[in-house]
């Protein structure tokens, strides 16, 4: 159990390693663990970048769709009101002509009634004339008496 | 050991903490003696250190790491973090961190020796031995590099030398000088002698006790291992000889996976220590 000349060789071998180490070893492993470091750190970013473009994507959709369904709503409750308008307008038309169908058969009628009227009248008046031909035995002279008759006829 | 007459456990182990070297130390320091077993071992294991961070470091890329290169980055990242924890200068640190890095996995290797079989590598270099036409009893060989002082005071010594390049770098020569003699008590002319010789202390204390922690465990943990090989090696068809191997057993399998635990955690606190120290050679006081 002694120093020996062991020690100054080894002291030689122990700075030629440190030296090989310092040299060929460390900076290439060092540089290795900065360039992963870093790497990783983009990464990160770049993932938190892309999370916060997806939220601010999903917004954008979200509020795409909030707007085309209000336009739908809008669209739907616009398509109600007009055809709830054109059913008003049919109706009223229908009303107008259906007014119109009646007045002009009243219309007509009063026209019959009339017509049928002044038939009858003249009916009556060639009766009450036969008639009275009839009584007188004697023909009356429908130009002598046709004021007469005219009268006769109005009275009725 | 198998010899015609086995060895006695005292010579068992006294073989196997035998260098292989050029010469038997006349003194406690001698430094014309070499220990070649541990010499080859930590340099075979620093090519391998160098070999797998070279391997990893060919291949790395800042795409998806694979197992190995994560493994490795792993390493990178922990020894970077203490090195920035511990050492706040950016400039020092394209040093002193590879340098952590290294020690960190060399001396992981070389603790890691202790996990192979105390007899393996001894008996194979035996074989080879006798075959190269030796005595096979002459055949020495110690396979843990750092359960021999020299080679963790080289490794403590070194860093000491850098605590000093960074001393002088960081703080000036005049600086340093300054605070060798003004620190720590404070700076009156009366207290300079007191200060340079706490300094002193300081700097062999830390050295000294930076290499021999790291001797002492795993000295005391390869001493252990041949203990343990010593109750296998007393095998025989009796109850003791049985009880005695499968103690062996139960023993070696215990002390290796505790070892686990300490050869990581020396080379852990080698590291440590010398960042430490590096990191205080760059305090201002």
């Amino acid at each position: 159990m002694s120093i020996t000349g062991t020690l100054i060789v080894q002291m030689i071998v122990f700075l030629i390693l440190v030296g090989f180490t310092m040299k060929y070893v460390w900076p290439p492993i060092t540089a290795a663990l900065d360039e992963r470091a870093k790497k990783v750190a983009d990464g990160l970013a770049a993932a938190d970048k892309a999370k916060s473009e997806l939220s601010a994507a999903n917004q954008r959709v979200e509020a795409e769709l909030a707007k085309s369904r209000t336009e739908t709503a809008a669209r739907l409750a616009d398509a109600e009101r007009r055809a709830q308008a054109i059913i008003e307008e049919a109706k009223a038309r229908a009303t107008e002509e259906g007014n119109k169908i009646v007045a002009a058969a009243r219309a007509e009628a009063e026209q019959q009634t009339v017509k049928a009227r002044e038939a009858l009248r003249e009916q009556v008046a060639a009766l009450a004339v036969r008639g009275a031909e009839q009584i007188l035995r004697k023909e009356v002279n429908a130009g002598v008496h046709s004021e007469l008759l005219s009268r006769l006829k109005t009275e009725l | 050991m198998a010899a015609e007459h086995g060895p006695t456990a005292g010579e068992y182990i006294i073989h196997h903490l035998t260098h292989l070297q050029n010469a038997k130390p006349k003194a406690v320091v001698d430094f014309s003696v070499f220990s070649f077993d541990s010499l080859f071992f930590s340099i075979v294991l620093g090519i391998v250190t160098c070999f797998l961070l070279w391997k990893a470091a060919r291949k790395a890329s800042s795409g998806v790491p694979g197992r190995f290169q994560a493994a490795v980055e792993l390493l990178v990242e922990m020894v970077d973090s203490q090195a920035k924890g511990i050492v706040h200068n950016a400039e020092s640190r394209k040093f002193v961190a590879p340098m952590a890095l290294t020690i960190f996995v060399w001396i992981f290797l070389l603790n890691a020796m202790d996990l192979l079989p105390v007899d393996l590598l001894p008996f194979l270099w035996e074989k080879i031995y006798a075959a190269a036409g030796h005595d096979p009893h002459h055949a020495y060989l110690r396979v843990v590099p750092t359960a021999d002082l020299s080679i963790t005071m080289g490794l403590s010594v070194s860093v000491l030398l850098i605590c000093l390049y960074y001393n002088v770098k960081i703080k000036g020569l005049g600086g340093w000088i300054h605070e060798l003699f003004t620190a720590p008590f404070g700076n009156h002319w009366a207290l300079y002698p007191f200060n340079f010789a706490m300094q002193m202390i300081e700097f062999i204390a830390k050295t000294v006790s930076h290499g021999m922690r790291l001797f002492g465990n795993m000295y005391a943990g390869e001493l252990i291992f041949l203990l343990i090989a010593l109750m296998g090696g007393a095998w025989s068809l009796s109850a003791t000889g049985i009880g005695l191997a499968i103690g062996h057993i139960i023993a070696g399998a215990v002390w290796s996976i505790f070892h686990i635990l300490i050869i990581t955690l020396q080379a852990f606190v080698f590291m440590m220590l010398a960042l430490v120290y590096l990191g205080q050679a760059h305090d201002h006081h």
